[in-house]
């Protein structure tokens, strides 16, 4: 129980963000014409393609001498950045493809 | 960090919110990926550049490689790729991402050993990347058709909640006790693996929009979690927004087919045998066939016709041959349009998606609620691939799986004609009635030849 309290007093800012993103995600999304709904979900899934981020922050930490998180780094890296560019240019090809038929 | 990459983040976290509020929007939508991508791209390149780090020109270099090497491999499959083959896209690349978490929490473990704070975000992220790459490499395979039959376990539910306490337990022992040797975390991924494939396989392919949403919104949630690891907030957001989106998007499914989340994750499709038996009995009747030609006239002399497409259309790649058909037909002034089912294909949108790719106009398309009314007035539906999505069990028989689902009420309509391949069942695995109604044709054959022929004989007419 103490832990609980701990983490909560130690992350209430964090705690608050989380609170907050999910009610603005929530709002964001809300009432989308069925049309786009793939168009969301795989623009949704390149931006979760964000992990990116860390897998960079994971090599740039690394020691050059340690091959094993330098690889799975790598690879994190690769993996994360096909989730984003595909991700993104899929969605605009999709979108582009809604738009010239007006 | 730096005051600059703060900066950095913070604006792509705003790009980010508000990117996806313009993709909510036909007329935004567009712009909406283009500024979270730009946001992504800041992000991107502002850790690499603003991190105050001494780095090895070395380790410069491999992530240099790594960043070309994704980014042709990624940019080249999102264009090569057929927009029939979109739901497994999607899958495949949420793989990935789940995957990339994984592999951050390996390699963090190995940082932490023994620190127990930061010991319950990186159980967490193998816990979740794992069980997302298994199941979406699953959900891939499944609608690329590699893994046809759903494999059902004897007493597979049984099987997947032991798994997944045995999982969550397994977790809490390492934060608790085990922070101390990277072999635990390995074995965390293989069970968290094992899970997700135990969590799709069973699934049936009516289900896999839920399935796709949902792994999408869990993707989201690692990389949500990864964020906390590092205090990054860019991370942060974007994985929450991507969870909370997804989750919408998942609800939305459920709700279009009458089921909660818990009966589509635990409660496959033609579980209850007994259902399914009486549904067989309630169906045996005569089907009528009916000829190409008949139908070419039948359609010829109709006002007014709807076109419900399945799953079967975008098998079959038939959305080119019936836009030419739906031109023809409109050209001889008969008012045509598409009704679709939210829940039509294998991810959420499909059918929309396929028919934008050949310029079906937008107010062609109608959604469930709004054509639902005009069924009673329209001279012929033609039924193409679509099973499950039509069936009036939804609406008449309380013993049958999808009892309740909202469905399209095709069966109001004065004829009905339907396209399929052969009198199998739709992947629900469920008899329909609609099939023997009086009122109905089959028509057998692959979707796209039958078109095609539909189409030379309303040419010669």
């Amino acid at each position: 129980m103490t832990e609980i309290l701990d983490f909560i007093r130690t992350n209430l800012e964090l705690i608050y963000i989380i609170i907050l993103i999910i009610f603005i995600g929530v709002e964001v999304i809300k009432h989308i014409p069925a049309v786009l709904h793939t168009p969301l979900m795989s623009g949704a899934n390149a931006l979760s393609g964000v992990v990116i981020v860390g897998a960079i922050l994971v090599m740039l930490h690394a020691d050059p001498e340690n091959y094993l998180a330098l690889s799975l780094g790598f690879l994190a890296v690769v993996l994360g950045i096909i989730n984003v560019v595909g991700g993104f240019a899929v969605t605009n090809r999709m979108l582009e493809m809604f738009k010239k038929k007006k | 960090m730096s005051l600059a990459l703060s900066i950095v983040y913070l604006f792509a976290a705003v790009s980010f919110i508000y990117g996806l509020k313009l993709l909510g929007h036909p007329e935004t939508a567009k712009r909406g990926n283009t500024i979270a991508a730009t946001g992504m791209i800041v992000a991107i390149l502002g850790t690499l550049v603003l991190h105050e780090l001494t780095v090895s020109p070395f380790v410069y270099t491999l992530i240099g490689i790594a960043i070309l090497l994704g980014t042709i491999i990624g940019w080249v499959i999102a264009i090569k790729v057929e927009m029939t083959k979109m739901p497994e896209l999607v899958s495949l690349f949420n793989g990935f991402g789940g995957a990339s978490a994984v592999l951050i929490g390996l390699v963090e473990f190995g940082n932490n050993i023994g620190n127990t704070s930061q010991m319950a975000t990186i159980v967490a992220a193998i816990f979740i990347g794992g069980t997302t790459f298994s199941g979406s490499m699953i959900a891939w395979a499944k609608l690329n058709g590699r893994m046809w039959k759903d494999i059902r376990l004897p007493k597979y539910n049984l099987i997947n909640n032991v798994v997944l306490l045995g999982l969550l337990t397994f977790a809490v022992f390492i934060v608790l006790y085990a922070s101390d040797n990277s072999i635990y975390a390995y074995l965390l991924m293989l069970v968290a693996l094992l899970y997700g494939v135990l969590l799709v396989i069973p699934i049936g392919g009516a289900d896999m929009p839920v399935v796709i949403s949902l792994l999408n919104s869990l993707t989201g949630i690692a990389a949500a979690i990864t964020g906390v690891l590092y205090g990054n907030m860019v991370m942060l957001i974007g994985g929450i927004l991507v969870g909370s989106a997804g989750l919408i998007l998942t609800f939305a499914m459920c709700e279009a087919m009458n089921r909660s989340l818990g009966n589509v994750i635990f409660g496959a499709f033609g579980d209850g045998g007994a259902s399914a038996e009486h549904a067989h009995h309630a169906t045996s009747g005569v089907i009528k066939k009916t000829t190409v030609s008949d139908v070419a006239i039948l359609m010829n002399y109709s006002e007014r016709i709807i076109i419900v497409p399945g799953y079967g259309l975008a098998v079959a790649q038939a959305q080119h041959a019936i836009h030419e058909l739906e031109q023809i037909l409109e050209s001889r002034g008969i008012e045509i349009k598409y009704a679709i089912h939210p829940v039509a294909g294998r991810m959420p949108g499909h059918m929309n998606v396929l028919l934008a790719e050949t310029n079906v106009e937008y107010d062609k398309l109608a959604e469930m609620e709004d054509v639902n009314p005009e069924f009673a007035t329209t001279d012929v539906v033609l039924v193409v691939g679509a099973n499950d999505v039509v069936n009036p069990a939804a609406h008449n028989d309380p013993a049958s799986p999808i009892y309740g689902m909202p469905i399209l009420d095709v069966e109001n309509a004065k004829q009905i004609i339907v396209n399929k391949r052969s009198m199998k069942p739709g992947y629900a695995g469920i008899e329909n009635e609609l099939f023997y109604n009086q009122k109905t044709s089959m028509l057998f054959g692959d979707a796209k030849s039958v078109i095609q022929e539909l189409i030379t004989e309303l040419k010669g007419m």
